[in-house]
């Protein structure tokens, strides 16, 4: 072991770049593995939890080495068979977007962890304008639906593509407003400080003072995920798979991942900016000291937990929205609550209300 | 500047919410309907032809293929009219048994509506938990006829069989998948006879349809989705000729069962649902009120069935086939026998109409006889074509989400409509 350290030591002080670039890059793989290996169970947790909301089983039937381990096999199974299927371009689609189109999806639902803290000083980029990274990554994964929609040449597709740029670009509206309630009440830009900014106790986190907010960016989350009820850009009864009905194979999967790397995204962010992220739930109370040896990242990966499990409690409950409900929704509901809200917080922080601000 | 068309998509014949084989083309704006052309006739099997290549008898297995969600209320209308063509009358007993069964597939068939309905309009877990009580009454259809869809289970002058005093089983082995005590609770109903079974089935029923109204009736989305939504008023209604919980839905209350009462309807005691508004959403309260009365409709028959036993077919040899050792015995009950299952009955010459109300509405089945073992025409009238027929003024100025909500809506089923 010593000698190993000895020779990264030597290394990295003949070759200072090369040895920062690749401990960047070993950081990335280690988000990276246990991100994909989640996304794929994730999907095996969804069609469990969904299975046993609905009175059925789910998936139990692929294992490992002949067992039948509760059909834990599954996810590997799916990830195989869309890896060798064949990518089919239909002949009108134009080529080049057609194939970037996934990419552009996937792409950025994975850059968007590179600001995120996993804990106290565990970031892989603890950068000040973090929030705003985020804002950014998380509009630019749009383009990918609608490049897909129009790429296909298909009537079905571009109606999706269509319905995703206007939710989207509406429901942006909502979520940026809502985390501008989280910038003045933190007064930073950066996700870090943000935790910090919450810790105190259970009531200190955001999820209180910032309650319309909190379950606005929720909501939102849900609708720039595109998933149930408002999942109009894939509508299933429809117009049948909406922008991605034309692929298959490998670009279907990268849709597929960035969709579940992004409900995880926002679990997670809700997690961060609402609920104390990496704090304890026990801070404050008695009962702190004998939950101090858990490590800050359990209490994140819990929350966050907590929020995907929402993801698929609301697929299984509701209907799904109509396109000129959700866009009445965004507009006429959701963007003057923020708007309002962000008033009332920067007149408590202004005057220092207590508890919170003070 | 370019003129600016509307455009055409073509939504079916493969959709996932086409109900099958609907071939829709929408002339859109956007997303908005401008103009619907439904094209039928992809689900087209001839059954009014062939039924008039074949004795009366052969058939009543047609029209369980007909509607294939309400079988057994499709297999009435046609026994229906043979026994009106005949002159005969069914034994009261197999009246009631009727009664019941139209009613289980009524539950059945609107059972499916609320699924497929739920499911277009994006909620998916009513589709499953509608489904599980499916699976109880197909097994009550597998009980009395064999089969679990298509029974044939009515006969002119009564039905094939009484009902059996006993329900098929599981086998209480433990499987890889399915314990032993997990087996047997499933099998606790079913040590009875089929009455006990259906018994059992309609105490849990109505708390099952509360469950689906917890999901759906209260539910915000599910009413943006469906208040307001294809509003038929019950002038149009009644001019487009809608039947069933379509023309109930907009506020007449109209149903064969009590106006032009058949089997044992005059017997029971139910009352008929009818909406105000005649939008989706009243047509989804009406069906779900159905749903409780047709429960109360088979409890009063289970009832009056355990108290009644008696033949279930008519006593008459010329059109119901003898029974076996009859038939092992005597020479005449063989004739007969080997007569009614080559030849079958010449029913006299002459044209009936019969109707039953069918879960989609008024199932008729007019019959034109020339006094031959066949009939020499036959024309089914399918709740469901007129109500495709009204979708464009249905869905017309509304959205493209809409229309799956609308042909939910119709419950439609193309066996029945391209037949």
């Amino acid at each position: 072991m010593d000698a190993i350290l000895n020779l990264w030591n030597s290394f990295s002080q003949d070759w200072p770049t090369l040895a920062t670039l690749i401990l960047i890059l070993l950081k990335i793989v280690v988000i990276m593995l246990p991100l994909m290996v989640l996304v794929a169970y994730y999907t095996y947790a969804e069609r469990k939890i969904i299975g046993y909301m609905q009175v059925r089983i789910g998936p139990n039937r692929v294992g490992f080495f002949g067992r039948h381990a509760f059909g834990l096999g599954q996810p590997l199974a799916d990830a195989f068979k869309l890896m060798f299927k064949e990518i089919v371009i239909p002949t009108k689609a134009n080529r080049v977007l057609f194939v970037i189109a996934p990419m552009l999806s996937l792409g950025p639902a994975l850059a968007a962890w590179a600001v995120f803290p996993f804990n106290e000083g565990m970031a892989l980029a603890d950068i000040n304008a973090g929030l705003l990274y985020l804002l950014a990554m998380t509009s630019v994964g749009v383009y990918g639906v609608i490049i897909a929609g129009w790429a296909s040449n298909s009537k079905y597709a571009l109606l999706g593509a269509m319905r995703s740029a206007a939710q989207i670009v509406s429901y942006e509206i909502a979520m940026g407003f809502a985390l501008v309630g989280v910038l003045v009440a933190a007064g930073s830009l950066n996700l870090s400080d943000i935790v910090r900014a919450q810790s105190g106790s259970l009531l200190h986190w955001y999820w209180l003072p910032l309650l319309p907010l909190f379950l606005i960016y929720f909501i939102s989350g849900v609708a720039e995920t595109n998933r149930a009820p408002f999942d109009v850009a894939e509508g299933e009864s429809e117009i049948v798979a909406g922008f991605h009905v034309d692929y298959s194979g490998m670009t279907f999967a990268a849709f597929f991942l960035g969709e579940y790397a992004n409900m995880i995204l926002v679990s997670a962010l809700t997690a961060l900016m609402f609920m104390g992220g990496w704090l304890s739930p026990f801070q404050g109370t008695p009962l702190e000291p004998f939950f101090a040896w858990v490590p800050g990242f359990v209490w994140l990966v819990a929350k966050t937990f907590f929020f995907m499990y929402l993801f698929l409690w609301f697929r299984a409950t509701f209907p799904r929205y109509r396109y000129d409900q959700i866009m009445r929704l965004g507009w006429k509901v959701f963007i003057p609550i923020t708007i309002v809200w962000i008033l009332v917080v920067g007149l408590a922080v202004v005057y220092q209300l207590p508890w919170w601000f003070d | 500047m370019a003129e600016i068309r509307n455009f055409t998509l073509n939504f079916g014949p493969q959709h996932p919410s086409a109900h099958g084989v609907l071939r829709l083309v929408l002339e859109m704006d956007g997303e908005q309907i401008m103009r619907a052309d439904p094209h039928v006739g992809l689900l087209h099997r001839g059954t009014e032809k062939l039924a008039e290549t074949k004795p009366y008898n052969q058939s009543i297995g047609y029209m369980d293929r007909l509607d294939y969600v309400s079988m057994m209320c499709s297999e009435h209308g046609y026994v229906l009219a043979i026994e009106k063509l005949l002159g005969i009358e069914a034994p009261i007993r197999a009246l009631y048994i009727r009664t019941m069964f139209d009613e289980v597939t009524r539950i059945l068939n609107h059972l499916m509506w609320l699924g497929t309905h739920a499911l277009d309009i994006g909620a998916m877990t009513v589709f499953l938990y509608c489904f599980r009580e499916r699976e109880d009454l197909m097994d009550c259809y597998e009980a009395v006829s064999g089969a679990r869809m298509h029974a044939t289970y009515y006969r002119p002058g009564g039905v094939y069989r009484d009902l059996p005093d006993n329900m098929p089983r599981y086998e209480e082995k433990a499987s890889k998948w399915h314990s032993e005590a997990e087996i047997r609770r499933r099998n606790d109903a079913r040590h009875g006879s089929l009455l006990d079974f259906l018994e059992n089935f309609c105490e849990r029923f109505d708390k099952y349809v509360e469950e689906y109204e917890t999901l759906l009736t209260d539910n915000r989305i599910w009413k943006q989705r469906t208040v307001g939504i294809a509003v038929v008023s019950p002038y149009r209604a009644k001019q487009l000729g809608f039947t069933g919980p379509m023309l109930r839905g907009s506020g007449i209350a109209w149903d064969l069962r009590k106006k032009q009462t058949y089997a044992a309807y005059d017997q029971v005691e139910f009352d008929i649902p009818v909406g105000r508004n005649g939008d989706t959403y009243d047509r989804y309260l009406v069906r779900m009120e159905e749903m409780r009365q047709s429960n109360r409709i088979v409890k009063q028959c289970i009832a009056w069935l355990r108290r009644n036993p008696g033949p279930v077919m008519i006593d008459d040899p010329k059109v119901a086939p003898p029974k076996r050792d009859q038939m092992k015995q005597e020479m005449e009950s063989l004739i007969h026998h080997f007569k009614l299952f080559s030849e079958g009955y010449c029913p006299p010459p002459g044209e009936v109409y019969a109707a039953v109300e069918a879960p989609k509405g008024e199932f008729g089945v007019y019959l034109v006889s020339d006094g031959a073992n066949k009939p020499y025409r036959m024309k089914i009238r399918a709740p469901g074509f007129p109500h495709l027929a009204a979708m464009d003024e249905m869905v017309r100025g509304h959205m493209l989400s809409d229309v799956t909500a609308v042909i939910g809506t119709m419950d439609i089923v193309f066996g029945e409509i391209d037949r």
